[in-house]
């Protein structure tokens, strides 16, 4: 134990009037409070059912920049990348995460897609990756880090195509950790990183003018599975 | 950083007399203030989520130390390492021995305050090693070697114009004659500088908006995505952040985080909230090889139990600064150390001490907007003006201010002769002023009327013209006057 540990704790303890740490009964109810997901304000905007959810989670990541589009399921995909990307003009290049649901894609589907999968090492045009879940909230993706979503996904790519069931769009924040906590388990850790993610990069450091494609993506496209 | 506090008064008359950073200001202020009131007249519970906010992290300080512990055996759980710093120059020196022991030739940095507050790349850069900071605008201000002018827009002083001179100057590799006019060119140009840099670095370091007692983890809000490269790509992922930014679990991270970006920026979140437990782990193909924390006290303890306490809720979102007029007025280096604004003029004193930041309270109208817009309603004013009053019980107050208020004390004491004097006073002014009605120059005045004229008064005092229109002077004659009417 460092010394500056324990004077740094001393001194907490004699501003707050206290020989040594808070008793044990305190220390169970602060505990109590750290596992037992104690709900504060919800504002009205992350509430509502499923469809309003959906409307509002596309509604809010378009505000932001983000562009959303609907497929009716996985099948879907090589066509809907595709035609996304030779409607921007973009190079038809996808570095895709290997996850369990985009390991099976049927990408020959369409020919002209160059597919590999893993990490980026910062020459990949185009990422592909699997969310965790939406947030209607603010139109706010999570994206949790791990052996089928790498990190580097999410930033190096030009353009960021993010796949999201509509089963997975939830109201606040709130609802995203609990769902999180639920697949971890009580003793779980979470993922070596947790990305919300709300719209592509932007900075507003010259003359406080947005403009996006900063370091991170340029563009950020949703696609949302209808069946799931 | 070197203490350009008590030459405040000098540093605001060349702020002042700077066109470029008076059109600059400017635009700040058309900017942020606007975007803040859209986003919150969006949100109907704005003001009961900054209730919200407060009491979340009252109760955080209230039981500080069970929650740093509790953050601390999370981390450790995560593979991470967590390092106490009592001070500025051992934060600096868990840093250096860090790159030492991992041979490390090249940092790169995303933005922190706490990074400036302990002066982290001049000893980095001292001791031999390069230093990249990545956020644009940071990037920005240390090719110009300068300080940032505001905590969360760096380089809210420098004009476009400015950063194409200063690209031309650093980035010589490129066509020299390239057209650097537009933002769009500027910021691509910056990213493609940069972005080698993220993957030469063997070390990233990161501060954090908040760290989380339930799961270990620190989390960093950006909208350009460079904090999440900084922390990525290299070795070694270093977050230096001060102890106050923990809070109990992600919920209570979440909740504050909704007043956080509205405050800031107007914007409803941030473009990327990443919360970061512990190193890469087994299974995982990317992400750093070790996870570091240093908790930084550097004077907070000291403020807990005291009543500059509820300054330690501060989350650095700048709309004090934003609201300030005298920020508005002469920008963030005049202010001459880190934290710049109302925000600045409670943390300097606190930090550097009264006699060096003194100054910084002083700066202030009382306007009360700070307070007002505080997401954490932190009593800004109020916290002033103890310092001030600190200041004048310790003897640190001007000769002459403590003369003025020495004489007026005197008078204020003694009702009859104040209100014989300020008569004769008052009845002089308004004799020689009622030509013109103001004046361009008074005696004993020239810090107000080299500025601006002084309107004239009216000849006679305000109880004066109250007695002479029959209002009532004192509790009884307004009984009296009851009881007739």
């Amino acid at each position: 134990m460092s010394d500056s540990r324990s004077a740094i704790l001393g001194r907490i303890r004699a501003a707050k009037g206290r020989q040594g740490p808070l008793d044990e009964a305190k220390q169970a109810e602060l505990r109590a409070r750290l596992t037992g997901r104690p709900r504060g304000i919800i504002p009205t905007r992350a509430q509502g059912d499923a469809s309003e959810l959906v409307a509002a989670f596309s509604e809010r990541a378009r505000a932001v920049e983000s562009s959303v589009a609907a497929l009716a399921g996985l099948d879907d995909l090589p066509d809907a990348i595709a035609d996304y990307l030779a409607q921007h003009n973009l190079p038809a290049t996808l570095r895709v995460a290997p996850h369990d649901d985009l390991n099976p894609v049927d990408w020959a589907k369409r020919p002209t897609l160059s597919v590999s999968a893993g990490p980026s090492d910062g020459k990949d045009a185009v990422g592909v990756t699997r969310a965790f879940a939406g947030i209607a909230e603010t139109g706010t993706l999570m994206l949790e880090a791990g052996p089928q979503a790498p990190t580097t996904l999410n930033f190096l790519p030009e353009t960021h195509i993010v796949v999201l069931k509509r089963s997975e769009i939830v109201g606040a924040y709130e609802d995203a950790w609990d769902r999180l906590r639920d697949k971890i388990g009580p003793d779980g850790m979470l993922s070596r990183v947790v990305n919300m993610i709300t719209g592509p990069s932007r900075t507003g450091d010259i003359e406080q003018t947005i403009e996006l494609g900063a370091h991170g993506p340029l563009r950020l496209h949703i696609l949302i599975l209808e069946n799931g | 950083m070197q203490i350009k506090t008590p030459q405040f008064k000098e540093n605001s008359r060349e702020a002042l007399a700077d066109a470029n950073l008076q059109v600059a200001l400017g635009k700040m202020k058309e900017g942020f203030i606007g975007r803040r009131a859209k986003a919150r007249a969006a949100l109907p519970e704005f003001d009961a989520l900054r209730d919200q906010a407060r009491d979340i992290k009252n109760h955080t300080l209230d039981n500080i130390d069970f929650y740093l512990e509790t953050y601390e055996a999370a981390v450790t759980r995560s593979g991470g390492h967590v390092h106490w710093a009592e001070d500025a120059a051992e934060a600096r020196q868990i840093v250096l021995d860090l790159c030492k022991r991992v041979d490390a030739k090249s940092v790169t940095k995303g933005k922190s305050m706490i990074s400036e507050e302990i002066a982290l790349n001049g000893a980095l850069e001292e001791a031999g090693y390069e230093v990249v900071e990545t956020d644009l605008g940071e990037y920005i201000i240390q090719l110009r070697k300068e300080a940032p002018s505001h905590i969360i827009a760096p380089a809210v002083h420098v004009l476009k114009e400015q950063v194409a001179d200063d690209f031309r100057k650093h980035h010589t590799g490129l066509d020299p004659n390239r057209p650097l006019v537009e933002r769009k060119t500027l910021i691509s140009e910056a990213r493609s500088v940069l972005r080698q840099k993220y993957f030469d670095a063997d070390i990233g370091i990161t501060g954090a908006n908040f760290l989380i007692a339930e799961t270990g983890s620190s989390v960093i809000v950006t909208n350009e995505g460079n904090g999440d490269m900084t922390q990525t790509l290299p070795r070694v992922h270093v977050v230096i952040a001060s102890l106050e930014k923990i809070v109990p679990t992600l919920d209570d991270a979440s909740a504050i985080l909704r007043v956080l970006a509205r405050s800031a920026t107007g914007q409803d979140f941030s473009s990327y909230t990443t919360f970061s437990t512990g190193p890469r782990r087994a299974e995982d193909p990317d992400g750093p090889e070790e996870y570091h924390v240093i908790l930084l006290d550097n004077g907070r303890t000291k403020m807990l139990g005291t009543e500059f306490q509820d300054m330690l809720r501060c989350i650095r979102c700048g709309a004090c600064m934003n609201h300030c007029p005298v920020y508005g007025s002469v920008g963030g280096h005049a202010y001459g150390w880190v934290y710049p604004g109302p925000m600045g003029a409670v943390l300097t004193p606190s930090f550097i001490g009264v006699d060096q930041g003194g100054q910084l309270p002083n700066a202030s109208t009382f306007c009360g907007r700070c307070a007002d817009v505080c997401p954490m309603r932190i009593p800004l004013p109020k916290m002033m003006r103890a310092y001030r009053e600190m200041e004048f019980e310790n003897g640190l107050a001007p000769p002459a201010v403590r003369f003025g208020l020495d004489v007026w004390g005197f008078f204020a004491s003694r009702p009859k002769l104040y209100r014989m004097v300020s008569r004769i006073g008052l009845g002089l002014l308004g004799r020689f002023g009622r030509k013109r009605g103001r004046f361009s120059r008074l005696p004993l005045a020239s810090g107000w009327t080299d500025h601006r004229d002084m309107a004239a008064p009216p000849g006679k005092s305000f109880q004066d013209q109250w007695s002479s229109r029959g209002g009532a002077r004192t509790v009884s004659d307004l009984k009296r006057k009851g009881e007739t009417a």
